[in-house]
């Protein structure tokens, strides 16, 4: 591979602009590069690690009408990120070496963004039987998870934690206890009462992130805590942490900055699970995210189909595209409010996920000899949402019609340019 | 008015002046051979019921053919409804095929307003008969209708709302315009069967019937679904009618002029006591009569009335 001059780039944006020389993969140098290379011009851009998606959804195999892995690493490169995690409800379920194997394949062949496929924690994430951890493991998976399902019987998710240690690997709950949410379709409050929508609790969630944490810290096992949505978890985590629990929890862009006052209008854009919340949550779960008691973003990029949103609220699926906004999102809630610096962001966005996914080469300081998977990012930008306009086949976005702030001028996966503005190099 | 989604938000003026609508047309019908009216000659409505409801179509089917209008029922187990065609696709076609206004009962809350953006460009009016547990507000423009054909106005009057007020459409649509009107509103229900967030709506909440009585103009009992007795959310049909069943003796608490409202179908014995059902202060069948005079004063409202001022 040829090598690249980033010039005129400033590293966690602090300082001056520097250019940095990527040769073989690898950061060859910082400073001022006089080298005969291709250039990426930086015009004083934000150099940040690239970014690592605990949870996306790229549908294949199954519903390649709504994403495949190809358009979903499209749309993982253009929104910055080097790696991401396929969730398991494909169709059929990952919930075997088998699919596990396909998904990492294709990702592969794809080669825009590692795709590192998480494997079900029971068969047919029915929630009943343990899946073949260990086999998935040998395969590579990382991450276990039934997201979509709570794992809800205390006794499996109970196994599962204790067999994932002797497999180095971290079991990704989804947390919802299924008996306090039957039929539900809106966060449980003010709003969904006026507007007929059955309510989701938040004690749910919060039940369910209580009993796991003490399962893990019984189990002296390792427990992530998928899209945390509410105050109370915020309040659960702080306090398991404090207590020496092994737990680590993720939030969502859209968790971050929309409300349940969203739905007024009944249009399923904005229905998600776990659905979106009050401004209080809001403002909790960003300040948790810049304490660390919430650890990582990660987006539950949710591809669904016209037919699937296009419809009554109850028929409609859950779920909303997040790769392609999840950055100008922090950037709005997080890097404007002044919660986090760019340090921050790539602490959110790529070091603290990449340690929980325990990925050797992601998220790694900006240094010489460190593999070169970088995003660059114009902080001044300012975009139009056009959910017609990304990469992934679904266009079900909540944000569509914002103008927000921040946008990737470029992503390198071990040097390889794979995004640059806005477009996939051909 | 276009349509007639919901009574939050209504301008009392127009409540009022849909309710005097249907007051004219109530008089004007009465002791009639002939209850037609030319009206709504020509105009297509359709009524499009994914529930059943006997009582709410066929009032709607009468209120649109004693205005003239040509009336057609659709049945979501008649229809391609049943072969998995979506709602908008239902909606679409039905508007193609000339409907003025679509008439929609459907088990979804919010069904009615996706129907009005979807048919923005069909320029059909969409009158929500019922959507899933959000409101009904025909239903409440007829209970207001009767209580002021025995209340006169409504300002200062209280009211208690009995029974399953979480699951109620009909409970939302009556909060929402019986407040609009200044009536006083008081939901009497227990805890279980109670929205998240009643405390900050525009009413009074009680969970012993018995206090509330004396002070009453007028008791609105909501129906009990069976599978709300079996899910929960009180221990027994037992324990419920002796907590909030409207009995002889409890009616003897309501002063002389109280008038006792029920939407119907009434679990008689459980929610409400036969001889109560049966009294004079029952309106019971005078709601089911003002229903039709109600629905056609919103149909005249939303076909007719904008031309004439236009």
């Amino acid at each position: 591979m040829s090598p690249l001059i980033l010039k005129g780039v400033r590293p966690y944006g602090e300082g001056d602009p520097v250019d940095v020389l990527i040769r073989d993969g690898v950061i060859a140098q910082i400073g001022i590069v006089e080298e005969d290379a291709e250039v990426v011009d930086g015009n004083g851009a934000v150099l940040l690690p690239g970014f690592v998606d605990l949870h996306t959804h790229l549908r294949e195999p199954g519903r390649e009408d709504t994403e495949t892995i190809a358009t979903g690493s499209a749309a993982a490169a253009l929104g910055g990120y080097t790696a991401v995690f396929a969730m398991a409800n494909t169709d059929p379920v990952a919930d075997n070496a088998v699919v596990v194997g396909h998904v990492a394949r294709r990702g592969r062949e794809v080669g825009l963004v590692d795709v590192h496929p998480v494997g079900a924690v029971t068969v047919g994430l029915e929630g009943v039987k343990l899946a073949e951890l260990g086999t998935m493991a040998k395969a590579g998976v990382r991450v276990f998870s039934d997201d979509g399902h709570c794992v809800h019987d205390p006794l499996i998710m109970r196994r599962a934690l204790e067999y994932s240690k002797a497999l180095d690997v971290v079991v990704a709950q989804h947390a919802e206890e299924p008996r306090l949410t039957v039929g539900a379709q809106a966060h449980e409050g003010e709003q969904a009462s006026r507007l007929g929508l059955q309510g989701w609790p938040a004690a749910a969630e919060e039940s369910i992130v209580a009993r796991d944490c003490l399962l893990a810290l019984h189990a002296g096992a390792r427990l992530h805590v998928c899209h945390v949505s509410t105050t109370g978890t915020a309040d659960v985590l702080k306090w398991a942490k404090a207590r020496g629990t092994q737990v680590s929890a993720e939030v969502t862009p859209h968790h971050l900055l929309l409300t349940d006052e969203r739905l007024e209008t009944y249009d399923p854009v904005n229905k998600v699970n776990p659905p979106l919340r009050t401004a209080q949550d809001v403002r909790k779960l960003r300040e948790a995210l810049a304490e660390g008691v919430i650890d990582c973003v990660a987006t539950d990029h949710a591809p669904h189909a016209v037919q699937d949103k296009d419809c009554e609220w109850s028929a409609a699926r859950p779920g909303m595209l997040g790769l392609q906004t999840a950055l100008s999102i922090v950037v709005e809630a997080m890097v404007k409010t002044g919660l986090l610096d760019w340090r921050g962001v790539a602490r959110v966005m790529s070091e603290r996920p990449a340690e929980i996914a325990g990925l050797p080469d992601q998220g790694r300081p900006i240094e010489v000899g460190e593999p070169a998977n970088l995003t660059l990012v114009d902080p001044d930008a300012t975009w139009t949402v056009r959910g017609a306009q990304f990469a992934s086949i679904a266009a079900n976005t909540p944000f569509e019609g914002m103008e927000l702030p921040g946008a990737v001028v470029a992503t390198l996966l071990r040097g390889r340019v794979t995004a640059v503005g806005g477009r996939i190099p051909a | 008015m276009k349509h007639l989604l919901s009574t939050e938000g209504i301008d009392p003026a127009q409540a009022t002046a849909i309710l005097d609508t249907a007051a004219g047309l109530k008089q004007a019908l009465e002791g009639r051979e002939v209850r037609k009216l030319p009206t709504l000659r020509g105009r297509t409505v359709i009524t499009m019921f994914f529930e059943n409801s006997t009582r709410t179509r066929v009032s709607f089917e009468i209120a649109g053919k004693w205005m003239s209008a040509d009336v057609v029922n659709v049945s979501a187990s008649g229809s391609s409804v049943s072969k998995g065609e979506s709602l908008r696709d239902t909606a679409l076609t039905l508007a193609a095929a000339g409907a003025d206004c679509v008439i929609v009962r459907h088990p979804a809350s919010g069904a009615a307003h996706r129907l009005a953006g979807w048919l923005k460009e069909a320029g059909t009016s969409v009158v929500n008969a019922g959507d899933g547990m959000h409101e009904h507000p025909t239903q409440a423009l007829l209970d207001a209708a009767t209580l002021r054909e025995r209340l006169g106005d409504l300002r200062d009057r209280r009211i208690a709302i009995v029974g399953d007020v979480l699951h109620s459409r009909v409970a939302r649509s009556n909060v929402h315009l019986l407040t609009a009107l200044g009536a006083d509103v008081t939901l009497v229900a227990p805890p279980t069967l109670l929205p998240v967030g009643v405390e900050n709506w525009p009413v009074t909440v009680s969970h012993e019937l018995d206090a509330e009585l004396p002070s009453l103009d007028a008791v609105m009992l909501l129906r009990v679904q069976a599978e709300r007795m079996h899910g929960g959310f009180f221990p027994s049909a037992r324990e419920y009618s002796i907590a909030y069943g409207l009995n002889e003796n409890r009616l003897n608490l309501l002063p002389e002029h109280a008038v006792v409202l029920h939407p119907g179908p009434m679990l008689r014995g459980m929610e409400i006591a036969s001889a109560v059902a049966d009294s004079p202060r029952a309106a019971i069948t005078d709601q089911v009569r003002n229903g039709v005079h109600v629905r056609m004063a919103v149909l005249y409202h939303l076909l007719a009335h904008e031309e004439e001022t236009a």
